[in-house]
Parts: C-alpha cells; structure tokens; sequence
C-alpha cells in the first residue's frame, strides 16, 4: 500500500504548491492584510511545519539506502523546525529578527541534501538532473529567506521567496522514475523510452 | 415607485492592482492545470483507470494543480479580498 516514490514527490509539490501561492499572495497584499485573519496568519507556517512532519514517515518507510535515509531524516528536522519557527513568530513567541535564519537555513540545508544524496551525475535521467536542478535552486534560493530576514519590507524578497516554492513544485511535478530527459544526448541513456 | 434608494443599490466593486493580480493566482494555477492536462493526458490515469493501481488512480498531478488553484480561489480569496477592501477604505 506503499506509494511508489514518484507520487511521493507530487504530493509533497501539492502541498508546496499551495505553500508557495500561499507566499505569493501575501507577498502582493502585504503581510498585515494577510495577517487580518487568525487562520490565514497559520495557513503557510502550518502548512510548511505539516509537510515537514511528513517527511519522517518519508525517511522511515523509503530507505533505498543510507544516504536517502540521511538526507530525507535531515529534511525533516529543517523542514519541521523552520516551520516550527514561523509557527511560533506568527503566534508572537519568537521576536528576535534572527529567527528569520531558519528558513534561510532549511533552505541550504535541503538544498545541500538534493545535491548530496543523489550520486548519479545521470543528467540524460530525468530524476538525476531534477534533483540536482532541485538542490541547485534551493541553495541559491536560499538567498531570498536571508534577505527577507534583514530586509521583512523587501517585496522582492518576499517575491522571490514565493517564486521559489513554486519552481520547486513544478521541478518536483517533473519527477518520474522512468522518464528520460536528454536520453537522446547520452549514449549511456540506452533506448529511448517515453 | 421604485423606492430603492441610490446609497442602497449594489456598487460595482472597483479592484485595485494588487487585488486583481492576487484573484488571478487561483485561475491561472487552476488554468495551468488544465493546459497540462491536455498536453500530457497519458499522465491522467483516470482517462485509462483499467489494470492501475490505488495510487495511481488517486495521485494525479494535473487534477492535483487544478484543485490547488480551486481551493486558493474558494477558500483563501474571498476572505483576503474582502480585507484587501478594508484596508483601502480605512487608509483613505
């Protein structure tokens, strides 16, 4: 009853996608209308605190090895603690601007994770070069949470930092065990399948 | 006699910038969704259901997007443009 791998990715890009609309939207009308509404000011921290929590069952259940196992259990705990984090800044408990840092940090942390837990440089495969177009991007999206960290007013910022739960969820989308991507540039792709 | 009063007739709600680019965000996902349903409809099982398995029939991603525009635009909109308009009227 175990979902295969692939559709573990497409849920986890539902749910960054709304994260990310989510962002974008309070990026457009500001954080104090979003904030007008006590269920709205939870939407995104709750949402990125629940997806980090269902990461451990990711990291328990799909031990392809060592590595995956690593990199899943340490997305979890940054996912979690962030999410965490923005929880308890919504809720007033954390003031210190500092804590910003943690989004800023789960973001090159998971970034670091993609790029490290997949060892196939098999960019002619489609989940090869997705994951490490993935860990790409988180760690030089990383800059938009740090600069949002010093900069909280920074439209851009806040932009970017949408922008790229979004990107995220469309790579994410991409993924599929089986598909090539630029099977036809490699002669180690073999034949060419859909 | 119509006795309706003038201050009692509907006003065409007029949407700042902001608020017409925050109302597409749903649509377009919604819209995003659809298109990639038709450029790739072997990625919706639903079309061939015979011989696939539970995830398969429940996990699939152009309706997963579509759904995530739909819920945007019916469950977090209407709240956030009607503070949008608040805002507005109390900055004025």
């Amino acid at each position: 009853m175990q979902p295969p791998a692939e559709h573990v990715h497409w849920l986890f890009a539902t749910g960054i996608l709304l994260l990310g609309l989510c962002l974008l939207a309070e990026a457009v009308v500001g954080t104090d209308v979003w904030r007008r509404r006590a269920w709205r000011a939870y939407l995104w921290p709750g949402l990125a605190f629940a997806l980090g929590v269902l990461m451990w069952p990711v990291m328990v259940f799909y031990t392809n090895s060592t590595i995956h196992m690593l990199a899943h259990g340490t997305w979890a705990e940054v996912m979690t603690f962030a999410g965490g984090v923005e929880l308890a800044r919504v809720r007033g408990k954390l003031h210190a601007p500092a804590w910003s840092l943690a989004m800023a940090a789960a973001f090159a942390v998971s970034g670091l994770a993609f790029l490290v837990h997949e060892q196939n440089a098999w960019f002619f495969m489609r989940s090869s070069f997705l994951h490490h177009l993935l860990g790409w991007t988180l760690l030089v999206g990383s800059v938009f949470p740090f600069v949002r960290s010093v900069r909280p007013r920074s439209n851009f910022a806040a932009a970017g930092f949408a922008l790229t739960f979004v990107v995220i969820a469309v790579m994410l989308y991409c993924d599929r065990d089986v598909a090539p991507v630029f099977g036809h540039i490699s002669p180690l792709a073999g034949e060419p399948h859909r | 006699m119509n006795a309706e009063l003038v201050s009692e007739l509907d006003v065409p709600v007029q949407r700042t910038g902001r608020a017409r680019l925050v109302a597409a965000l749903g649509p377009l996902t919604a819209l995003a969704g659809v298109i990639w349903a038709i450029v790739q409809p072997y990625r919706l099982t639903i079309l061939h259901p015979q011989d696939q398995s539970f995830w398969w029939l429940v996990v699939e991603p152009p309706l997963l997007v579509i759904a995530v525009g739909l819920f945007f635009y019916f469950a977090v909109l209407p709240g956030l443009l009607a503070d949008l308009e608040e805002e507005r009227a109390t900055s004025r």
